[in-house]
């Protein structure tokens, strides 16, 4: 085999609190040509810092401190700067996760496309732009001969990531390292970019490393797997091998499918806690952001509100809140007609309906303990104090499953994000709710984690039979514990039902479209996807 | 390009709607005076006639809003009233001032201006080197010093241990170019001291800033020279921001010229004002002050435009 | 705090001491003092000597009893209306924030046209309508440059008042009172403090900007400003006592200053 690229024992520092702190920890790994390699973990595995390193780059704060990375058997750590030059951009190219901040706003696409070509001499800036017209179109970008000519921010960012990758190609490296390049994007838009990136290693025969998060997704591309933790590798292996018997118990986490809830029938024994009908809404006064809105959450059911980014579902749950006011339309809370704006409503309507954030970081105020954080409710609502608010405080943070001795007086900075995210359901709960809405409570959490919270979501419902609206783009969260599923496009809901009904078909178009779009952790899943969407269109 | 436009347009009128209302604010301010202005101002010397003949001078027989467009209408005319010191035409008084306050600012603007952005470019390519270190260490004194201490400074050594160069920057219409210079040599030192810092520390700030995006490392591993990345890469993006900086720090200037015409005993604006707030000589008050807002609104008028026109993103939109 | 206080740079301990320096003079003035404030002991522009350590001023008087009794008035007044400028800006940007609306909007256009005006012009021409007095003074600054400390704070707690924590006291019922002293307020005080440092200096150099001018605390008072003022002409006889209270006001601001740079150092967390 032709081994492209050569990483042994490679350690890696950066300075935080004041050391260099290891963050990658004696990596080795071998790279063919024709091959790719999935580097997978969650963050702060040191992932991204490794392809960095691959291309003799390390971003501020951080510095090689030991090891060997050859690429094509000329050692690049400690290469001069200019070997370094030479190679990047021709050799080896990088693929970033946010292209829009990746484009240089002043210069149009396709400038950024001939630029590393042209000054290195490789080809005229005429054969530059033939060449790139011609990638764009094998990255099946719309229009490949004008889109080019566009500025960065008047492409969408689908369009953008595969300009991007197109941009990757422009000298045609041997190597390309993908850093999360479909991890920004919604589930129909990533589905783009993976044909695009199949395209390039399957079809062009070029050399990878897939830096993902998401197991399912480097199933698809990569022919090997690495998993990686804290800086160290866990295991390597076969991406077939590994997805059918994983070895190390934290890949074997990672890969669990998420166990199906069981569907808990709506029946009309069960009140209806919340009924929103015919509701619209707008921001400016003239489009509306929402249009013929009908939702029922019943007591103790989740409802799972699914969407893509501007669907409106995180506006819906404002018109809910009250922040935003419904300009048409009732919501009935608890068989009352609430009013459509927050100041109005009563301190009880309030207090029974209780809502939990995407980011627990700025969920939490920064300043104050976690005493403060769940005992503020406590104080507000019941006016409870002293000794006997102290015990429900410390009652509550057993419930959310942390040591009530431990936490009760840490700032809410001094916690993960996990611990965070339990903290703010702890703050929910010590308002007694009826309903919670959970706005992607889970989506900016590492997998293992995000799991955790679902499950005590679970459990609590089971306690206290706490209605949950469940705000998500991820259908793997909503097949794992919702019981009705409402599918939102464009502002309007286009199907919704029992959780058995919609995820089994037939499905409305889009809905079809949507559930056919989250990977499945089968590597042959795209490209069967991608050969029957081409039958179709024959 | 039609939205840019539009949205320079409603600058524009912005500025024109401040200065409309500063000038209301100017002319309510005389209003305000407290007890009688004429008696207040003439102090000891205010016999019936003088008062009287005082309350013709201000037209304070006529309603407010009758005087207040009057004098507006005036201003706008280059009739700004007669001084009450001694009696001679405002415009007369400011008219040649003026002309040397700009022609001192724009002297220390020569000099910072590109002084001010070389530094800042360097300090930020070379950051946290030993002459980013010292760079920082001097602006931020200079930052710190009120600008008297600089110009005596400057007079102490250049034209009293040295006499190189005049402690008094009294120039006159007879003076050829290079004459004028060379006798406002201290003060424009004086002021380009000052300006310099702050234009460099923001100048600085601003390409460091750029250097961080996302779009820049990307530039790095493509493998583009380090002075490409720089000119092509960085400075289209930092330009509206530095373009920015150097506006306001002209803004900046007009104004700091005040003290140190005072120092320097420099016929301008400045000095005249300050003469005239001391003596209370209303007339030109007024039109000193109106004339430096008015200048003042205009550059930093200019700073937003310029920064409207170079943001690459504003200029593109098809 | 002890902590990060050993930590320090040597720039921040020299700012540190500067200012310790001034507060304990100005404090101690009157025992410090070998001479009066206003007392004529010697003859105009004496040298320095063991009398009078840094020599005496335009009409005898002793200098160096005047720098001390000058860093007290001096201080004093710039704190004072460094203090009420805050007050003044604090409260009206927290209320633009959060309440926007009508509020933010009228506040916010009021203050851009006063911002829009060259504070000193704008102040010589106040002075010159009222007349100058220690009361005009304090009000007439601390009103000017509260613009600057509404505009922070406002951004301030803009930026605050969109996350989620402060979202989510709206929803629990808190009213504005609770938002405003618990959320909000603790999150802002770290740019507000370094911002205080600076406004102080600013304040600082414009009154004695304007006591230079001959618009500031009037004679026989001392305060640096108007002592570079008195003593200006000596200068071109080459004696420098103008030098020395110019030198006072430039080295308080440099320390304030070197604390305000450690301060936003740590509050940046340690970047750059």
């Amino acid at each position: 085999m032709d081994k492209l690229l050569e990483i042994k024992d490679l350690y890696i520092e950066a300075w935080s609190e004041e050391r260099w702190q290891t963050i990658v920890n004696g990596i080795s790994l071998e790279l063919n040509r024709g091959e790719v390699l999935g580097l997978i973990g969650e963050s702060g595995a040191g992932k991204s810092t490794i392809g960095l390193a691959a291309m003799g780059y390390t971003r501020q704060g951080c510095r090689l401190t030991s090891g060997s990375i050859k690429l094509d058997g000329r050692e690049l750590f400690g290469a001069s700067q200019k070997y370094l030059r030479s190679i990047r951009g021709t050799r080896i190219a990088y693929v970033a996760q946010s292209a829009a901040a990746s484009f240089n706003p002043s210069h149009r696409v396709i400038r950024q496309y001939t630029e590393a070509p042209v000054l290195k001499g490789l080809m005229s800036q005429k054969e530059a732009e033939q060449k790139a017209v011609e990638i764009y179109h094998r990255l099946f970008l719309p229009n490949p001969e004008k889109i080019g000519y566009r500025y960065p921010h008047e492409l969408s960012g689908g369009q953008l990531q595969r300009a991007m990758v197109a941009m990757a190609m422009s000298c045609q490296p041997d190597v390309i390292v993908f850093d999360e390049p479909t991890t920004a994007l919604d589930v129909t838009t990533q589905i783009e970019v993976l044909a695009a990136i199949k395209e390039i290693t399957e079809t062009m025969n070029k050399a990878a490393l897939y830096i993902t998060h998401d197991l399912a997704v480097v199933a698809q591309v990569a022919h090997r797997i690495m998993v990686l933790r804290y800086g160290d590798m866990v295991e390597l292996g076969e991406t077939r091998e590994m997805l059918k018997n994983p070895k190390e118990q934290y890949t074997r986490d990672l890969l669990s499918v998420r166990t199906l809830r069981e569907e808990k029938a709506e029946t009309e024994k069960e009140k209806i806690i919340l009924e929103v009908k015919d509701v619209e809404a707008t921001y400016t006064g003239r489009e509306k952001v929402l249009q013929d809105i009908n939702v029922t959450v019943r007591r103790g059911r989740t409802v799972a509100l699914v969407g893509e980014s501007g669907s409106g579902k995180s506006t819906l749950a404002k018109v809910i809140t009250g922040l935003l006011p419904a300009i048409k339309g009732t919501i009935t809370f608890l068989g009352k007609e609430l009013h459509p704006e927050l100041r109005k409503r009563d301190k009880e309507n309030l207090r029974k309906m209780q809502m939990i954030y995407q980011m627990p970081d700025t969920a939490l105020n920064p300043r104050h303990r976690v005493r403060t954080v769940i005992g503020r409710p406590l104080k507000f609502y019941f006016g409870m104090k002293g000794q006997e608010a102290e015990d429900r405080i410390k009652e509550l943070l057993d419930k959310i499953e942390l040591t009530p001795e431990k936490y009760i007086d840490r700032l809410t900075t001094e916690l993960s994000g996990g611990e965070k995210q339990r903290i703010c359901i702890a703050r929910a709960l010590a308002a007694e709710p009826e309903l919670i809405i959970c706005d992607e409570v889970t989506s900016a959490l590492d997998q293992l984690v995000a799991e955790g919270i679902l499950a005590l979501l679970q459990d609590l419902q089971n306690e206290l039979h706490v209605s949950y609206l469940f705000i998500t783009h991820d259908l793997a969260t909503v097949k794992a514990i919702s019981d009705k599923i409402v599918i939102m496009l464009e502002g309007r809901i286009v199907e919704q039902g029992g959780k058995q009904e919609i995820l089994a078909p037939p499905h409305h178009e889009y809905t079809d479209k949507l559930l056919a779009s989250v990977p499945e952790m089968d590597p042959d899943w795209l490209d069967s996807l991608l050969a029957e969407r081409a039958s179709s269109f024959i | 390009m039609k939205h840019v436009f539009r949205m320079v347009l409603k600058r524009i009128l912005a500025s024109v709607v401040t200065i409309l209302t500063v000038s209301v604010i100017i002319f309510i301010g005389v209003e305000l005076l407290p007890g009688d202005v004429a008696e207040t101002v003439l102090g000891q010397s205010a016999t019936p006639e003088t008062v009287k003949a005082f309350r013709k001078e201000l037209k304070l027989d006529l309603p407010p809003h009758v005087r207040y467009f009057t004098w507006l209408r005036n201003f706008v005319q280059g009739d700004f009233g007669n001084s009450l010191a001694n009696g001679r035409s405002v415009a007369g008084l400011i008219g040649w001032r003026f002309a040397n306050t700009i022609f001192l600012a724009g002297t220390a603007a020569a000099i910072a201006v590109p002084l001010a952005v070389i530094l800042g470019i360097l300090a930020a390519l070379y950051r946290n080197s030993l002459f980013d270190n010292a760079i920082s260490t001097t602006t931020l004194s200079f930052i710190s010093f009120p600008e008297f201490f600089i110009a005596y400074i400057l007079i102490a050594v250049f034209s009293v241990q040295f006499n190189v160069f005049p402690s008094l920057a009294s120039i006159s219409p007879r003076m050829g170019l290079w004459e004028k210079l060379y006798t406002i040599l201290l003060p424009a030192l004086t002021l380009t001291c000052i300006v310099t810092a702050h234009m460099m520390r923001q100048t600085r700030a601003a390409i460091i800033n750029v250097l961080a995006s996302a779009y820049i490392e990307m530039a790095d591993l493509k493998g583009i020279r380090r002075l490409r990345i720089i000119i092509l890469h960085a400075l289209p993006n930092a330009l509206s921001p530095v373009i920015n900086v150097i506006a306001l720090n002209l803004a900046y200037l007009v104004v700091g010229v005040v003290i140190v015409e005072v120092v320097f005993v420099y016929p301008g604006l400045g000095q005249l004002l300050v003469d005239s707030v001391s003596k209370r000589d209303l007339p030109v008050v007024q039109a000193s002050g109106l004339i430096f807002a008015a200048t003042y609104v205009t550059l930093n008028l200019l700073a937003d435009v310029l920064s409207m026109l170079s943001n690459p993103r504003l200029r593109q939109t098809h | 705090m002890l902590k990060i206080l050993r930590q320090s740079p040597l720039s921040a301990r020299i700012g540190l001491g500067i200012v310790l320096l001034n507060i304990l003079v100005a404090i101690f003035a009157p025992v410090i003092a070998p001479y009066g404030e206003t007392t004529v002991v010697g003859n105009v522009w004496e040298l320095f000597s063991r009398q009078f350590y840094f020599g005496t001023d335009h009409v005898g008087r002793d200098l160096f009893s005047r720098m001390v009794f000058g860093a007290r008035n001096t201080i004093a007044l710039a704190f004072v209306t460094t203090a009420l400028s805050f007050f003044i800006g604090i409260v009206l940007g927290f209320f633009a924030a959060t309440l926007g609306g009508w509020t933010d909007q009228i506040l916010s256009r009021i203050i851009d046209i006063i911002m829009a005006f060259p504070t000193l012009i704008f102040a010589l021409m106040i002075l010159s309508v009222v007349g100058s007095s220690v009361y005009t003074l304090i009000f007439t600054i601390a009103v000017l440059d509260s613009t600057r400390v509404y505009r922070l704070s406002r951004a301030v707690a803009m930026d605050i008042e969109v996350m989620e924590f402060v979202e989510a006291a709206r929803l629990r019922g808190e009213g504005l009172w609770w938002l405003m002293r618990h959320e909000i307020l603790p999150n802002a005080m770290p740019p507000l403090v370094a911002e205080f440092g600076l406004r102080f200096c600013f304040v600082f150099l414009f009154i004695a900007a304007l006591s230079f001018l001959g618009l500031g605390l009037q004679p026989p008072t001392a305060d640096w400003g108007g002592m570079v003022r008195e003593n200006a002409g000596a200068i071109t006889f080459g004696i420098y006592t103008p030098l020395l209270p110019a030198g006072a006001i430039a080295f308080l601001t440099v320390g304030v200053n070197l604390i305000v740079d450690w301060f936003l150092h740590i509050a940046s967390g340690l970047h750059d």
